[in-house]
């Protein structure tokens, strides 16, 4: 590399802080969704380098299950607090005491699917016109063909069939009233560049994502919490194992991976070794072989 | 060990796009290069076994690994752009994979739009045919700085060097005709993996690098213009805060080029100058930065700008040209086709104004490669040449000089769709 290339994590970072600066730009009332999971926070940080030393020109807003892991909830309001950010929080309890939506019942109950609801409600109550997220197109083979400006109607329904084309560093936000946009500014990195990042640049992480003792039990293959809303089905036993999370999402549908990797070098060694991919340990991916594909054309994030 | 240590904050970004149709291999060779740089991981693999058995294939289709959409899946046919992403420790690559039938050209175009090099699929058997032709004509219109030509299923043809030179000429016949600056040719099979990865050992003719060598290896420094200065002015930050009361910096992705502090730069279309007061990327503060760097630079001298503008730098006599009146090979997106005369957005770095369509000039038969002045009614994946006349003055370089001072889309007025990308002449 010659002194005027830089590697690629600086070239993605460039590349993302142009799409957070468009957004502000472009957009009257964006909006960045924020789960308290790596991309987010990583997305976050960009935002913040985008627009340093003015703060942050538009809120960051979670949609909370109330199926969390406490730590998430606690590094994000330490973070808004030390970085003075603003968050606004939906809750998918409300969604459902306002009967907008049924809760699901039985053992693989989840509410990743009214999360939806309550995300849409949020957008058209607060007028946002453009919401990002950290999705990434790496994560699931619906997401590989996502747009970094991705239009929604109406109704904030995706059509994979008539999406805009997008060229160079030219972003079209252009949109009729009631319509929005997701825009993803972390489209084009992998779950791989995410932990160099946030290696390189020294973020904070929560501690869910290092090695701790934590309870846990076996469901199709796949390692999940203890929690006070999970229900056991026969033959599954909670056993004590040492273990950390690979993504942060709702504790029904996220699963834990054994490891005792305790700092940053030692997941990326993980990660380089790994044969399973990160949402490999989400349900949500596994109800059939489009599931991503179906929640996203419904206004999923 | 440490990541420092090991090198993997050390990586260049490649981004290439691949074109071929639907039976030239191509998710095959794609699946190829992920499967072999260990990409893919297990259950991906699994659910590619379990949708290869119910679609009633007998092995394992790795073509189904790109094949993102339901409709696709069903089909059988690649519809859109994918975007695919692996690495080696020398390089990290972003695969654009963009369908080859004669109705996607658009996405073609969109998938060449960012990238370094583009891999063309000839299948050995059948030689050089029109898509073939339509393939590297569009990676010469879109400036691809690289262009390897993967002569595949050699397999099938007992790995003959013949058919491979043949292709060869073939291809050399038709790229002399236009603007490309390096082209390579490798035989290959993507199905058993010659010269994809690992070198053959059914074809000890062929003396010259794998595709992955090529991959890791071109020479992608000079791909982007390191000589002229542009930065399009994004986003104007002013903290007006406690500690930065009168900050006042531009936001921007530098296009091409470098600045230091002290520079001069001139603002466009103001035509004020003004010397380099700091360039800031967060807490750091810079000396030095470069394309295609994303910075808040700070001037000297207190001038109005504001998005839309451009920062530049004089070198060699080379400046924007400013105009209003525009040459354009324009390739048509929208199934409503183009309206002459017609008035549409044009979007081109950080600027945006109201366009006109003067007159078509001619239209390209991508297949023949010759211009037909006679039929002008320009529709969905027609390449055409236009005039266009903007509504106030464009600041830009020559496509040919520039890809990101000189490309521009249009956007319908009605429907806010995307309809056409531009290259300015």
């Amino acid at each position: 590399m010659d002194k005027y290339q830089i590697n690629h994590l600086k070239e993605l970072e460039a590349e993302s802080i142009f799409v957070i600066r468009e957004v502000a730009a472009q957009f009257e009332n964006p909006v960045m969704l924020f789960s308290g999971g790596k991309d987010s926070i990583v997305m976050f940080h960009l935002a913040r380098k985008a627009f340093w030393p003015a703060k942050v020109p538009f809120p960051l807003m979670h949609i909370d299950t109330g199926h969390n892991f406490p730590e998430t909830i606690k590094y994000r309001d330490d973070l808004m607090e030390k970085t003075g950010a603003r968050c606004i929080v939906k809750y998918v309890q409300d969604t459902i005491d306002q009967g907008k939506a049924v809760e699901e019942t039985g053992v693989n109950a989840s509410r990743n699917k009214i999360q939806t609801i309550t995300l849409l409600d949020a957008i058209e109550q607060e007028k946002f016109d453009a919401a990002m997220g950290g999705g990434r197109r790496d994560e699931e083979k619906a997401r590989a063909k996502e747009r970094f400006f991705s239009h929604r109607d109406e109704f904030g329904q995706w059509d994979p069939k008539n999406q805009r084309p997008e060229l160079w560093n030219l972003f079209n936000g252009k949109k009729n009233m009631g319509e929005h946009f997701r825009v993803f500014p972390i489209s084009n990195w992998t779950e791989m560049d995410v932990w160099q990042y946030i290696y390189m640049e020294e973020i904070e992480l929560p501690s869910l994502y290092f090695t701790h003792k934590r309870e846990v039990f076996q469901r199709d293959g796949v390692w999940m919490a203890k929690a006070p809303f999970m229900q056991l089905k026969e033959g599954e036993k909670l056993e004590m194992r040492d273990v950390r999370c690979r993504t942060i999402g709702d504790v029904t549908c996220t699963g834990v991976t054994l490891s005792t990797a305790n700092n940053l070098q030692d997941i990326i060694q993980e990660v380089a070794a790994t044969r399973v991919t990160e949402r490999g340990g989400r349900a949500d991916d596994k109800r059939s072989e489009s599931a991503m594909e179906d929640r996203k054309r419904e206004g999923y994030f | 060990m440490s990541g420092k240590e090991s090198g993997y904050l050390d990586m260049e970004l490649l981004r290439f796009t691949t074109a071929g149709s639907v039976d030239d291999g191509k998710s095959t060779l794609i699946g190829r290069l992920l499967f072999d740089s260990k990409a893919i991981f297990e259950d991906q693999m699994e659910a590619i076994e379990k949708a290869s058995l119910r679609s009633g294939g007998e092995d394992v289709n790795l073509a189904l690994l790109t094949d993102g959409l339901k409709a696709e899946r069903e089909q059988g046919i690649t519809i859109d752009v994918a975007y695919r992403y692996f690495a080696t420790p020398k390089r990290k690559f972003i695969i654009a994979d963009t369908p080859g039938h004669i109705q996607y050209t658009r996405n073609m175009v969109t998938g060449a739009s960012t990238a370094n090099a583009a891999i063309i699929l000839v299948d050995a058997r059948h030689g050089v045919l029109e898509q073939t032709r339509r393939h590297t004509y569009i990676a010469s219109l879109l400036q691809i700085p690289h262009i390897i030509i993967c002569v595949n299923k050699m397999d099938l043809v007992d790995y003959k060097q013949e058919v491979f030179e043949e292709i060869k000429s073939d291809v050399e016949a038709i790229s002399s005709k236009l603007s490309v600056k390096d082209v390579r040719y490798v035989p290959i099979s993507a199905l058993v993996g010659d010269n994809v990865v690992d070198r053959s050992k059914n074809m000890d003719w062929y003396e010259g690098p794998t595709l992955m060598y090529l991959l890791e290896n071109l020479h992608i420094g000079s791909d982007i213009n390191r000589d002229d200065f542009r930065m399009p002015v994004q986003y104007v930050i002013r903290p007006q805060s406690k500690d930065y009361p009168d900050y006042r910096g531009y936001g921007g992705r530098i296009m091409s080029g470098s600045l230091n502090v002290g520079d001069t730069v001139k603002v466009l279309p103001s035509g004020f100058t003004s010397k380099v007061k700091t360039i800031d990327l967060f807490t750091e503060s810079l000396q030095k930065a470069f394309a295609p760097q994303s910075v808040s630079v700070q001037l000297e001298d207190d001038i109005d700008i504001s998005r839309g503008d451009m920062l530049v730098k004089e070198t060699n006599g080379h400046e924007p040209i400013v105009s209003q009146d525009i040459d354009v090979m324009l390739c048509w997106f929208n199934e409503r086709k183009m309206i002459p005369g017609g008035k549409y957005t044009l979007r081109q770095t950080s600027a945006e104004m109201r366009c006109m369509i003067k007159s078509v000039d001619y239209k390209m038969n991508i297949n023949t490669l010759e211009n037909d002045p006679d039929d002008l009614e320009v529709n969905m994946n027609d390449i055409v040449r236009v005039k266009l006349r903007t509504t106030k003055p464009l600041f830009y370089d020559s496509y040919n000089v520039n890809r990101n001072t000189g490309s521009l889309v249009l956007i319908d007025e009605t429907t806010n769709e995307t309809v056409a990308a531009g290259m300015i002449v």
